[in-house]
């Protein structure tokens, strides 16, 4: 884009109306530019119409109220989980335009500019990991661990909602980027000296630094969260070696996110520096060095692969050992092999790098580590299948995640096995074989994780089951499409074509990239089925309700609560003395009845709603977009809100809500009663409408 | 709450049923996650430091700014802040007088304001003869080092002034204990991270 | 008043001995007894030493079983950070040696 004029410096910095997609599409009407002012003109109008549907429906205040300014760690969750949802549309969306332009510009120019297609990889890479499957995985732990060791809320419930906010707001920015001026042509990692001032001059590598900045310091904040709430609420009794497999996931990914989101934060903030102040950490002149970025990048880069696939292996547990009606096999091995995947990846970064130009020595020690990442993960492939071994295994939409993911992930781990061999890593570095690698990676080893997740935990959010039929449509899409998009991407790389290209010039990749893009479009038809059984499931959801709370005969003290769950959580603190405690309870006999009452009932104490999250979430994406316009008045009002916010906040007495013991005791002794008149229903029944959330015991 | 016998390095309160109740383990707890986190961002500022310092690109080098009198007058200045915080935090533990407290917390502000107008003041003299961040790679990495560090002294600095106020209004109540302690385990680790500083950029530069 | 006074004492000792290893390193610099390299080997070692001091007589960090929590989580991240840190300097010093 051609720099545009200021309209006026002193207030909006450098905007000029070029900076507009509309005036653009407008001045230069091509396809390229049209689409772009077609995607800003849907945010806006995406925007305006949920604002006029709120207000229709007066939601405005219950929404501030219950939602955008609760503490409680289920809604927190769930809100993640929304967030999730929409930047996984836009960001799909964005992959399948570039497929399409893969497809069609073989000896041409196809539809899109150079600089639009660098955008669309750029926002595709930076939302999918940053905006997609933080918030999806952060929310998922959110709302059910808590649940599962027994707490009320995590350990600080305030903090929790400024990392929301703090995230929300980085999405934010990114969603702005699409309105007003453009997006980094960087790709997700930003490398400099590509991204510093010389090279990029506009507002897209802002854009992208202070969007990943923000969503790298709300991720940190929710490590710190989720950490403290594993080691210091875990219910009385609830050892470490008793806790379920996704709390260990979740407590490793924690860790992660506390050690490994630091290195972006520092990386992102020293290209600042450069870009800002002239500094000179990433120049190709003055001492620069461009590697030390890249040294740093990875030093995130890659333990943030396993913060994104180790919540997804303790779904797997969860999924794998529930529907199969067994106990998860080798518990122990399980736990050392995820403890093992966090330190070990914290020994590898180098195999993003190993083209540098380092002695072979370094990328040979590398090389040797990264492989021996794949001898825990096989453990852990191996336990989920001797797991499934004679066990009551039903197909449900979650375990169909799972066992696509096991048979996909491994063929994505030969490759990376592959990938792990310097001499080989040179020949298919920066080709389309390394994309097809991570997104076969990542898409079973997150996405259908996060997916068996949502499926899995849905009933306990909301209290109904999701449609199965438009489940196994949208499950059998993703998988097919999957396969179509990404393999021939392998044979693509081999054959040595270059990752991120705009235009291709060999003609024998055309078969290829027609798979591929039919593939996209299939993953497409995914997320629309996602969303048609999303308003079939809100439609039907008389027929599916699991009031009980208890649908999948459950293992975990997340299922002995009624669905969706009091905002308390549990009416009595459980005391843990195993494994499987509600299941025990339910199955063994001459164990207490799990639908007791508790002994007595106390008060209990909720933390109020908080305003101060959202100001200082907001605020914060508010200063960035002034940093990156450079309207300076703006960042310095901002962050005067953010820090007034936080000041205010530490000034505040009286920040919790008492809720009184006979409220408790009348509303759990109702849920009790209604458990009591629910049919207990076998397994082979659980998919159909009779199942009600009572799982039948078998004499 | 599975181990209600434990008690946090820093939480220094003695016995006091108020604040079990209100999670003061946690919150020191967590807090010491974040000083670690804290200390990563730190240490990778340390190691880009190391890999930069060579990168002076024909301008100023280490030997040719670092002045071994003021490092070691900062050196001492925060030590003692250090000291006199640690005065201040067993002044709140056995209820001395409020003004035995605000005048230890009083001479800690001293302290960390004087650090950090010497800071400053270091800071002018490079300037003045050329060694500005845009100049080379190493003194890039130098302003982004010590300047951070100097940042987290003036936002414990504010904190500081903000925690005074709450006294003020609250008295000690457990909200104020809690962040006081946090604060303090924030001042003596912003100390710790000063040894790191004098000892690898300031004397590293210095030794000939 | 007994425990105020064994605290006292050990904010006091850990502001002597801090102090005295400050003055060492500084002095080793000023008035340098043997070669560039061995200094700065002894003023690392002075300002680890240091630094210990600092975690045990301000911090309250120790090896009693009541702060097992904290002392895991500082040696966790000593870990990390030693890996981190080294390797940084591993690689790139090794990438300037072949580039120079």
């Amino acid at each position: 884009m051609s720099p545009s004029t200021p309209v006026l410096p002193a207030l909006l910095g450098r905007f000029g109306w070029h900076d507009l997609p509309f005036v653009r599409a407008w001045q230069n009407p091509t396809a390229s530019e049209i689409i772009g002012a077609f995607a800003g003109g849907l945010v806006v109008v995406g925007a305006i119409a949920v604002a006029a549907v709120l207000t229709r429906h007066r939601w405005w205040g219950r929404l501030w109220s219950e939602w955008l300014t609760s503490l409680d760690h289920k809604k927190i969750g769930i809100m993640y989980v929304v967030l999730a949802g929409v930047m996984l549309s836009r960001a799909l969306i964005e992959a399948v335009l570039m497929r399409m332009q893969q497809a069609v510009a073989i000896d041409a120019p196809g539809f899109l500019s150079p600089d639009h297609f660098g955008q669309l990889f750029s926002t595709h890479g930076s939302i999918m990991i940053f905006f997609m499957a933080m918030p999806f995985l952060t929310g998922l732990i959110n709302y059910v661990v808590p649940l599962q060791i027994g707490a009320r809320d995590m350990a600080f419930p305030w903090a929790n909602s400024v990392a929301l906010w703090l995230t929300i707001g980085g999405a934010g920015l990114m969603m702005a980027s699409l309105v007003v001026g453009e997006f980094s042509t960087g790709g997700w990692s930003g490398y400099p000296p590509y991204t510093e001032r010389d090279f990029s001059p506009g507002v897209g590598v802002d854009y992208w630094i202070w969007a990943v900045t923000l969503g790298s310091i709300g991720s940190t904040m929710a490590g710190i969260n989720i950490a403290c709430t594993i080691y210091k609420l875990r219910a009385p009794g609830l050892r470490f070696m008793r806790m379920q497999m996704f709390c260990w996931t979740s407590l490793c990914t924690a860790i992660l996110m506390i050690f490994a989101m630091p290195p972006l934060t520092v990386a992102t903030l020293l290209l600042a520096l450069d870009r800002y102040a002239d500094f000179h950490f990433f120049t190709n002149d003055l001492g620069g060095n461009m590697m030390n970025y890249a040294n740093l990048f990875w030093l995130f880069g890659h333990p943030e692969v396993y913060i994104l696939i180790l919540p997804a292996f303790g779904v797997y547990s969860e999924v794998v050992s529930t529907f199969s009606s067994k106990d998860l096999y080798g518990y122990v091995s399980l736990v050392l092999a995820t403890m093992a995947i966090a330190v070990l990846s914290f020994t590898v970064w180098v195999h993003h790098f190993f083209t540098m130009g380092q002695s072979a020595n370094i990328n040979a020690v590398f090389g040797i580590a990264t492989m021996t990442i794949g001898v825990p993960t096989g453990v852990k492939i191996y336990d989920w299948i001797w797991t499934m071994f004679r066990g009551e295994v039903r197909f449900t939409v979650p375990m169909l995640y799972s066992i696509a993911f096991m048979m996909t992930f491994v063929l994505g781990g030969f490759t990376g096995i592959i990938l792990a061999m310097p001499p080989l890593d040179y020949l298919v570095h920066n080709t389309l074989f390394l994309v097809a690698h991570f997104h076969n990676m990542l898409i079973p080893g997150l996405l259908y994780g996060m997916l068996a997740g949502y499926h899995y935990w849905f009933p306990k959010a909301f209290g109904f089951r999701l449609d199965e039929r438009w489940g196994r449509r949208a499950f059998t899409c993703w998988v097919v499409g999957f396969y179509l998009a990404f393999f021939p991407l392998y044979v693509l790389g081999a054959s040595g074509m270059a990752r991120r290209t705009q235009a291709i010039f060999e003609p024998s990749f055309r078969p290829w990239l027609y798979v591929a893009g039919v593939g996209a479009f299939i993953l497409l038809a995914a997320l629309a089925s996602l969303m048609i059984q999303l308003y079939v499931s809100i439609r039907d959801r008389a027929a599916t309700m699991v009031e009980a709370g208890d649908p999948w005969d459950g293992r975990g003290l997340e299922w002995s609560v009624a669905a969706p769950p009091p905002e308390y959580n549990f009416a009595g603190l459980p005391h843990v003395d195993g494994r499987n405690p509600f299941y025990d309870d339910k199955h063994d006999a001459g164990r207490p009845d799990p639908y007791r009452s508790p002994t007595d009932y106390s008060d209990i104490e909720v933390p109020r709603g908080s305003m101060a999250g959202i100001a200082i979430g907001l605020g914060a994406a508010v200063a960035a977009f002034g940093l990156v316009w450079e309207m300076w008045w703006l960042t310095l009002v901002a962050a005067e809100v953010v820090v007034a916010a936080l000041i205010l906040r530490s000034f505040g007495r009286n920040q919790h809500r008492t809720i009184p013991a006979a409220e408790i005791a009348a509303e759990h002794e109702a849920w009790l009663a209604r458990v009591r008149a629910t049919r207990p229903i076998p397994r082979r029944l659980e998919t159909q409408a009779i199942n009600r959330g009572l799982a039948e015991v078998r004499a | 709450m599975s181990e209600p016998e434990l008690a946090h390095a820093g939480l220094n309160l003695g016995p006091s049923a108020e604040l079990t109740r209100d999670g003061a383990e946690n919150a020191i707890f967590g807090f010491w996650i974040f000083l670690m986190s804290d200390a990563v961002i730190f240490a990778l500022l340390f190691a880009t430091y190391g890999t930069m310092v060579a990168g002076t690109a024909g301008g100023p080098t280490p030997a040719s700014e670092f002045k071994l009198l003021p490092a070691f007058v900062e050196t001492l200045l925060l030590l003692t802040s250090s000291a006199t915080f640690g005065r201040a935090s067993i002044a709140m533990k056995y209820a001395e007088p409020r003004r035995t407290l605000f005048g230890w917390l009083g001479a800690t502000l001293g302290l960390g304001l004087t650090f950090l107008a010497l800071e400053a003041n270091d800071y002018a003299t490079m300037v003045a003869h050329g060694a500005v961040p845009s100049r080379s790679g190493f003194l890039s990495a130098f302003y982004a080092l010590t300047g951070l560090h100097g940042l987290h002294v003036a936002v414990a600095c504010f904190w500081l002034v903000v925690m005074v106020g709450q006294v003020l209004a609250y008295g000690l109540d457990a909200r104020v204990k809690i962040n006081l302690l946090r604060l303090g385990l924030f001042w003596h680790l912003l100390d710790i991270v000063w040894i790191a500083i004098f000892s690898v950029v300031y004397l590293q530069g210095a030794i000939r | 008043m007994n425990d105020r006074r064994q605290e006292l004492t050990s904010y006091a000792i850990g502001y002597t001995l801090s102090l005295a290893l400050t003055v060492a390193a500084f002095a080793a610099v000023r008035w340098p007894s043997v070669g560039a390299r061995a200094t700065f080997g002894v003023v690392l070692v002075l300002g680890v030493i240091q630094m210990a001091v600092q975690f045990r007589c301000f911090l309250h960090v120790s090896l009693k079983r009541s702060s097992r929590h904290d002392l895991q989580l500082i040696l966790f991240s000593t870990l990390i950070i030693a890996l981190m840190v080294s390797g940084t300097l591993v690689i790139l010093f090794n990438l300037r040696e072949r580039m120079m």
